[in-house]
C-alpha cells in the first residue's frame, strides 16, 4: 500500500526561548515491510542526522537564536507491504538480548508478574503462540481510553488502572514479554485508519523476538499483527527512547503544543494540507 | 571565565552595595526623625525612604500605612522582602558561596561571618537603639569586605566583574536618593532660595558620606544646587555619579579589551553626559528629568552588561 | 572494657593531682606500653587488652553494632592481622628486631618522638587542612560548621618492591578492563566465546546500548580508575573493588602529602619518598592526548554536579591543579554537534570533558529526563565523535560486583596472562551451589548487594545478630541474583595515632591508574584507616580517616 504522510508538530511559547535542542525520531527506515519513497523533514534550525542507539534515524535540532515557536513538519511517501507482522533481523544495531533490559516506563511490578504467570509454559513450548495469547490478554486487560494516563505512566500503573492509550498498552505488552524472558521493544509509528484526516494517526505498538523469525510485530490496541497500514518510525526500550520529539529549552515560559498527523493512502500530491488543530494535547 | 561565575561575583558585589546603601538611608532617616520639625512631616519622610530603597506597592499591600517602625522593620530584617538588608546580605552570601573558588578565603570568611550574625536577628532583638548600631555595623562590614577584596584578590576578570557590580549598583542608588530626597526637600521651585533646611541637606550629604567633602569643595553654606553638583558631576567625590561612571567605564574597558562590547559603548555614552555635563544645563532641563533619564540609561546599561558578557542564566 | 581502663587511669591521675587527660606526659611508646600493661594487671580483670595476644581477635566489627563481649569463642576467624610495621609479631612492645625493613628508619625516629608531639602535629595538620580549604567539602546551605575527614599523621610506607607488585597488578587489571569494555561495545568476543554469560552484560543497568558500536579515542574507556586493595600478608594483596566510573580520593592523596611534608620535613629527608605531585600533570596529558581527532590544543573542562556535591572540593582542587575550569551542566550547550562553554567572551568549544557526573545524569534527552546536572544533546555530540568524555559512558558495567568475579577471566582472555593481583574469593548467590553454601555460613561471611554502593545494604555476618542474619537470608532468597558473598578478610594494620598513643588500625589502599596514550600509576594512593579499634570499616562517613602513603624509591 502506498501511504502519504503529513505530520506537523508546533510548540509555541509565551516568552522568547533563547536556546532549544530536540532529539527527533521522525524519519522511517526502509525495512522488509516498508520502502521509503520520499521523506522530508522541515525544521526551523540546523539539524544533524545520526543513527541513535537502537539504529533509528535520529535528528538533532538546535535553535540558537531567540524564538517563540518551534515548527517541525514532516512529509513523505512510503510503500508498505504486509509481512504478517514479521520484521526479520537484517540491519539491527543491537543483539536482541539488550531488549530484555528494564526501564522505568516498562516496570511491571507484581501486576505484570501475575498477568504472565499462566503463560510461562506456553511461551517455552511455542513462543509465537504464547505471544499471540499475550497480545489478546493485554488487549483485554488494558482498555483503550484517552485522558486517563500521561507520559509518566508506567506499565504497572496502566495495568492496575486497566486503561490507557496505545503507548501504555504497548508498554504493558513489552513489560510482560520481558517478564517471560522474551526480548521485546516499543515501536513508534503511524497507522492508516481510513479515508480523510485523523488526529489518531500516530500510533504505538510492540515487537518481540522469536528466534526463527526475528522481530515480530504486535499491535495491542487493535489486537492484530501489523499490516500494510502500519508504518514504523522508530524502535526502542520504551516510549522515551523513541519519542518523536524530545527536547529541552531555556526560557519561554509556558508552552502550547499543536500536533496534526495525517496518513492517507495514495500520494502527497492529492493530499490536502490540514490546518493545525488547536488541540493543545499530547502527540499520541 | 564562565558567564555564570562572573554573574555570581557581579551580583555578590551588587547586593553588598545595596545592603550598605539601605543601611545608610535608614540611618539618616532615623537620625532626622529625631528632630521635631521633621517628625511633623512624618509619613512623607518615610514614604521617601520606601521609594528609594523598596517597593512601595508591595509594602502597602502587606503592611498598610507608612510608619517609621514599619518601614524600618520592612527594610532591615523582613525575610519576605527581597530588598531588606537581611535578604540582600543573604543573597550576597549565596552568590559568594556558589563562586567560592573565585574569591579568596578571607573574602569568604568575612562575608560568611556577616551573614551568620545577621541571619537569626529579629527586630525585637535590635530594639530601638540597637538599630543605629546595626546600620553602622552593616556599613562597616561592607567597607571591610571591599577592603579585603581590594587587598587580597588577584586583578583578573573575576575581580573586575565584582568591582563592576559595586559601581553599577552605587550609581543606581545614589541617583535614586538624590531624586527622591530632592523631591521631598524641595517640592516646589518656590522653595529654592528659601529657608534651607540645613539639617535635611546635611543629612542627604551624610548619607553619601559627602558632608565634609562639600565643605572642602565649596567652603560655603549648603546650597541645593551645589549639593547636586557635588553628587552628580564632581569626579573627586567617590560616591558621585561621575565617579561611579569613571570606574564603570574603566572596568568595562578592561573587560572588553579583546572584543568591543555594546555595554562598554553604552557606559561611555552615559559617562560623557556626566563628564561633560554642566550643572546649569541639568537644572534647565530639570533635575528630576535628568535623573529619570540617568536611571533609565543606567538600567539599560545593567541589562546590556548581562547580555554582552553572557551573564544571564 | 575500654571505659573501665579510662576510669582507672583517671583515678590514678586525679590522685596525683593531674587532670585526667590521657595524652599528658606520655613517655615513649615502648615504656608506655609497659605502663598500660601494669595498669591493666592492676585492674580487676575487666579488659583483655594487653594480655599476650591470643590468635583470636574479633576480625570484623562494623560501626553501629555493639562491641561484642570479647569471648574467645565469638569469632571463627582468628587470623592475626598482618601489621605493616611488625608483620605477624602481634601486640606487645615494639622492639627493633620486630620491625620490618621498610619501617626501620621510621621506627627509630618514632622512638625519639613523644606522643605529645604527635598530638601537636595532628592539630597542626587539622589547621593546615582548614586553611587550605579542604573543609568546604561538606558545607551545607545554612550551616556554619564544616566537617573534616580525620587525617592520621603516621604515614603508611611501601618498599619499592612491594610497590612494583601493586603497580604491575593494577596496570594489568585496568588494561584488561579497557579491553573488555572495548570488546563488549563492539564484537562481544568474550560473550560469543561463552566466557561471561551474555545477559550479565546486556541487561546490566550500567551497560549502555548507546555505546554499542561507538569507537572512542584510543580505545580508552577508563581514563582514571581507583582500585581498592586490601592486604593480608607480606605479598598478599587482593583487589576488593574496581572503581571505574567517577573514582574520587586523588585530592586527599595530594593534600595529605603536602601537609605531611610541612609537618615532618626531617622524616622526609630520612627517606626517599617518591613524589605524587605530578599526578595532575599526568592526568592532563592523558586527557589532552585523547582529544577528538587527535587535535593539538584541545579545551579540557571538569564537569561537576556543583557546590552541594560531597566531592566538590576535589573537583575544584583537581581542576585548579590541572589548570582547567570547573563547569556545571548549565554552563555548557550543544550546537552544530559540538559542545560549547558559555564564557564572558562568548561561546568557547569544549573538546574533552573530565566528567564527575554519573551516566544517568549526563543528558536529559537520552537518560534521566529530569536531570539538571547534564547537558542536553551531549550524547549526540559524543556519538558524533566531537567530544571526549573521561571516563567514557558505560564503564560501570565493568565495576559492579557481578562483573567483578569475571575480571581474572578478562585478564586471561584479553592479555593471555595470569592475574598478578587476586580477587577476594567470591560466592555468586545466583549460583545454586554458592547460594546454599552462603546461607549455611552467613555467620562467617560478608554479603553485599551487586548493584549497590559499598557500606550500606550489606551484611557483616560475624558481627550481626541471629535475627539480622535471618532477615538478610530472606532478602537473599527473594532476589538471589542481587547478592555476592565474601569471607571476612583480616585487613592489614598500620600504626596509627589514636587517643592512647600509637596503635595498629586496619587499613585499605586505593591507588589510581591513569590511562591516556600510555598508562601511569602515580607512586602513591589513598590509604584509608578505620580509626575505631578492631573496626574494618574505613569509609569516612562511618568513622574512617586517611593517611599519607609513601612509596620508597629503591
Amino acid at each position: 500500500m502506498k501511504l502519504a504522510i503529513q505530520h506537523a508538530t508546533v510548540y509555541r511559547y509565551e516568552a522568547p526561548v533563547n536556546y532549544s535542542i530536540q532529539y527527533l525520531h521522525l524519519t522511517p527506515r526502509t525495512a522488509a515491510c516498508q520502502r521509503v519513497l520520499r521523506w522530508r523533514l522541515e525544521t526551523p534550525g540546523q539539524v544533524i542526522e545520526m543513527p541513535d542507539a537502537f539504529g533509528n534515524i535520529m535528528h538533532v535540532l538546535v535553535v540558537d537564536k531567540p524564538h517563540d515557536e518551534i515548527a517541525i513538519r514532516v512529509s513523505g511517501e512510503v510503500e508498505t507491504t504486509d509481512t504478517a507482522g514479521v520484521i526479520g533481523s537484517e540491519t539491527e544495531a543491537l543483539p536482541p538480548g539488550v531488549y530484555l533490559r528494564r526501564s522505568h516506563l516498562t516496570e511491571g511490578g507484581d501486576a505484570v508478574a501475575d498477568l504472565v504467570s499462566p503463560l510461562r509454559k506456553l511461551i517455552v513450548k511455542d513462543r509465537l503462540e504464547g505471544l499471540h495469547d499475550l497480545l489478546l490478554k493485554v488487549n483485554g486487560a488494558v482498555a483503550y481510553r484517552q485522558g486517563e494516563t500521561d507520559a509518566q505512566t508506567t506499565a504497572a500503573d496502566a495495568l492496575i488502572q486497566g486503561s490507557g492509550v496505545c503507548q501504555d498498552q504497548a508498554h504493558v505488552f513489552v513489560s510482560a514479554a520481558r517478564a517471560l524472558g522474551v526480548p521485546a521493544r516499543y515501536v513508534s509509528g503511524y497507522l492508516h485508519v481510513g479515508l480523510g484526516a485523523s488526529d489518531n494517526a500516530s500510533h504505538a505498538w510492540a515487537e518481540a523476538w522469536v528466534d526463527a523469525l526475528g522481530w515480530v510485530g504486535f499491535d495491542i490496541t487493535n489486537g492484530i499483527s501489523p499490516t500494510e497500514s502500519h508504518l514504523r518510525l522508530a524502535v526502542g526500550l520504551d516510549y522515551l527512547a523513541c519519542a518523536p520529539v524530545r527536547g529541552v529549552r531555556r526560557g519561554g515560559g509556558s508552552e502550547a503544543l499543536d500536533v496534526s498527523v495525517q496518513v492517507n493512502q495514495g500520494s502527497l500530491a492529492v493530499m490536502p494540507t490540514a490546518p493545525l488543530s488547536a488541540t493543545g494535547g499530547q502527540a499520541q | 571565565m564562565l558567564g555564570r561565575s562572573a554573574n555570581h561575583l557581579y551580583w555578590m558585589s551588587r547586593y553588598i552595595e545595596r545592603a550598605e546603601n539601605t543601611a545608610r538611608i535608614l540611618e539618616i532617616s532615623q537620625r532626622m526623625a529625631l528632630l521635631p520639625h521633621v517628625a511633623k512631616k512624618g509619613a512623607s519622610e518615610w514614604q521617601a525612604v520606601l521609594e528609594i530603597a523598596g517597593d512601595v506597592a508591595a509594602f502597602t499591600e502587606r503592611h498598610g500605612d507608612v510608619t517609621a517602625a514599619k518601614v524600618t522593620a520592612y527594610l532591615t530584617l523582613d525575610r519576605e522582602n527581597p530588598s531588606s538588608i537581611w535578604s540582600t546580605i543573604r543573597a550576597a552570601r549565596e552568590n559568594a558561596h556558589a563562586e567560592r573558588v573565585s574569591i579568596t578565603s578571607e573574602m569568604w570568611e568575612s562575608l560568611n561571618a556577616t551573614w551568620l550574625e545577621v541571619k537569626d536577628l529579629t527586630p525585637a532583638m535590635l530594639g530601638k537603639h540597637g538599630q543605629r548600631d546595626f546600620f553602622d555595623w552593616i556599613k562597616e562590614r561592607s567597607h571591610l569586605f571591599r577592603g579585603i577584596t581590594f587587598g587580597t584578590m588577584l586583578r583578573d576578570d573575576a575581580y573586575h566583574f565584582g568591582r563592576l557590580g559595586t559601581f553599577v549598583e552605587r550609581s543606581d542608588n545614589v541617583a535614586r536618593i538624590l531624586d527622591v530626597k530632592y523631591h521631598v526637600l524641595l517640592p516646589s521651585v518656590d522653595d529654592v532660595g528659601g529657608v534651607i533646611d540645613n539639617f535635611q541637606w546635611g543629612a542627604l550629604l551624610r548619607s553619601v558620606s559627602g558632608f565634609r567633602a562639600y565643605h572642602r569643595v565649596y567652603h560655603d553654606t549648603i546650597e541645593p544646587r551645589r549639593v547636586t553638583e557635588l553628587l552628580i558631576l564632581n569626579d573627586s567625590m567617590p560616591r558621585s555619579l561621575h565617579s561611579c561612571l569613571d570606574a564603570t567605564v574603566a572596568l568595562l574597558g578592561m573587560l572588553s579589551a579583546d572584543k568591543p562590547t555594546e555595554a562598554a559603548r553604552l557606559a561611555g555614552e552615559l559617562h560623557a553626559s556626566l563628564h561633560y555635563g554642566k550643572i546649569g544645563d541639568i537644572f534647565q532641563t530639570g533635575l528630576h528629568e535628568f535623573l529619570t533619564v540617568f536611571l533609565k540609561r543606567n538600567n539599560a546599561l545593567s541589562a546590556e552588561i548581562q547580555h554582552s558578557f553572557h551573564l544571564a542564566a | 572494657m575500654a571505659s573501665a581502663l579510662l576510669n582507672l587511669r583517671a583515678k590514678r591521675m586525679a590522685r596525683a593531682g593531674a587532670s585526667p587527660n590521657l595524652t599528658v606526659a606520655a613517655p615513649t611508646p615502648a615504656v608506655k606500653a609497659a605502663k598500660i600493661k601494669t595498669a591493666l594487671k592492676a585492674a580487676k580483670g575487666k579488659s583483655d587488652e594487653g594480655k599476650a595476644k591470643p590468635a583470636g581477635k574479633p576480625a570484623s566489627k562494623s560501626v553501629g553494632s555493639k562491641a561484642a563481649a570479647p569471648k574467645a569463642a565469638a569469632s571463627p576467624r582468628k587470623a592475626l592481622a598482618f601489621d605493616e610495621m611488625t608483620a605477624f609479631a602481634g601486640n606487645g612492645p615494639v622492639t627493633p628486631e620486630k620491625v620490618r625493613d621498610v619501617y626501620k628508619v621510621f621506627a627509630e625516629w618514632q622512638a625519639t618522638v613523644p606522643a605529645k608531639e604527635f598530638e601537636r602535629k595532628r592539630k597542626e595538620a587539622e589547621l593546615l587542612f582548614r586553611r587550605l580549604g579542604i573543609t568546604f567539602l561538606v558545607y551545607g546551605k545554612e550551616s556554619s560548621t564544616e566537617r573534616l575527614i580525620p587525617f592520621d599523621v603516621i604515614p603508611r610506607i611501601f618498599s619499592a618492591e612491594e610497590w612494583q607488585l601493586i603497580h604491575d597488578g593494577c596496570c594489568q587489571r585496568v588494561r584488561a578492563i579497557n579491553a573488555f569494555l572495548n570488546d563488549i561495545y563492539h564484537n562481544q568476543d568474550i560473550l560469543q566465546a561463552g566466557r561471561i554469560p551474555a545477559e550479565e552484560v546486556l541487561i546490566n543497568p550500567q551497560y549502555r546500548p548507546e555505546m554499542q558500536g561507538l569507537d572512542v579515542p584510543g580505545g580508552v574507556y577508563v581514563h582514571i580508575a581507583g582500585l581498592d586493595l586490601v592486604r593480608t600478608g607480606e605479598r598478599d594483596f587482593y583487589v576488593l573493588e574496581d572503581n571505574l566510573r567517577t573514582p574520587s580520593g586523588v585530592s586527599y592523596m595530594l593534600e595529605n602529602r603536602n601537609v605531611m611534608m610541612r609537618l615532618f620535613p626531617d622524616l622526609f629527608s630520612a627517606h626517599k619518598v617518591a613524589p605524587v605531585d605530578n599526578y595532575p600533570a599526568h592526568m592532563m596529558a592523558s586527557l589532552r592526548a585523547l582529544a577528538p581527532g587527535g587535535m593539538s590544543n584541545p579545551t579540557v573542562v571538569l564537569l561537576s554536579p556543583g557546590a552541594y556535591n560531597s566531592a566538590y572540593f576535589e573537583h575544584v582542587f583537581l581542576a585548579d591543579q590541572m589548570g582547567i575550569d570547573v563547569v556545571e551542566g548549565q554552563d555548557l550547550f550543544v550546537k552544530n554537534g559540538h559542545v560549547f562553554m558559555r564564557t564572558t567572551k562568548g561561546p568557547q568549544q569544549v573538546d574533552v570533558i573530565y566528567r564527575r557526573v554519573d551516566d544517568d545524569f549526563l543528558d536529559p534527552l537520552a537518560f534521566h529526563r529530569d536531570s539538571m546536572l547534564g547537558v542536553p544533546g551531549l550524547l549526540a555530540a559524543y556519538r558524533a565523535g566531537n567530544v571526549t568524555l573521561a571516563n567514557a559512558i558505560g564503564t560501570g558495567v565493568a565495576d559492579d560486583k557481578s562483573m567483578y568475579v569475571h575480571v581474572p577471566e578478562m585478564i586471561r582472555f584479553y592479555l593471555g596472562e595470569e592475574p598478578i593481583l587476586q580477587n577476594v574469593p567470591t560466592y555468586v548467590l545466583r549460583d545454586d551451589k554458592d547460594r546454599s553454601y552462603v546461607l549455611d555460613n552467613l555467620d562467617k561471611l560478608v554479603v553485599k548487594e551487586v548493584h549497590g554502593s559499598g557500606g550500606y545494604g550489606m551484611l557483616v555476618g560475624p558481627a550481626a545478630t541471629t535475627k539480622e542474619r535471618q532477615d538478610f537470608a530472606k532478602r537473599i532468597l527473594a532476589n538471589p541474583g542481587n547478592y555476592i558473598a565474601q569471607p571476612t578478610l583480616s585487613l592489614s594494620t598500620c600504626p596509627t595515632f589514636v587517643s592512647k598513643g600509637i596503635a595498629p588500625r586496619h587499613v585499605d589502599f586505593r591507588p589510581f591508574v591513569v590511562t591516556g596514550k600510555t598508562q601511569t600509576l602515580v607512586p602513591g594512593g589513598l590509604t584509608r584507616v578505620a580509626l575505631i579499634k578492631g573496626s574494618l570499616v574505613v569509609n569516612s562517613s562511618q568513622g574512617g580517616g586517611t593517611k599519607d602513603t609513601w612509596i620508597l624509591e629503591s
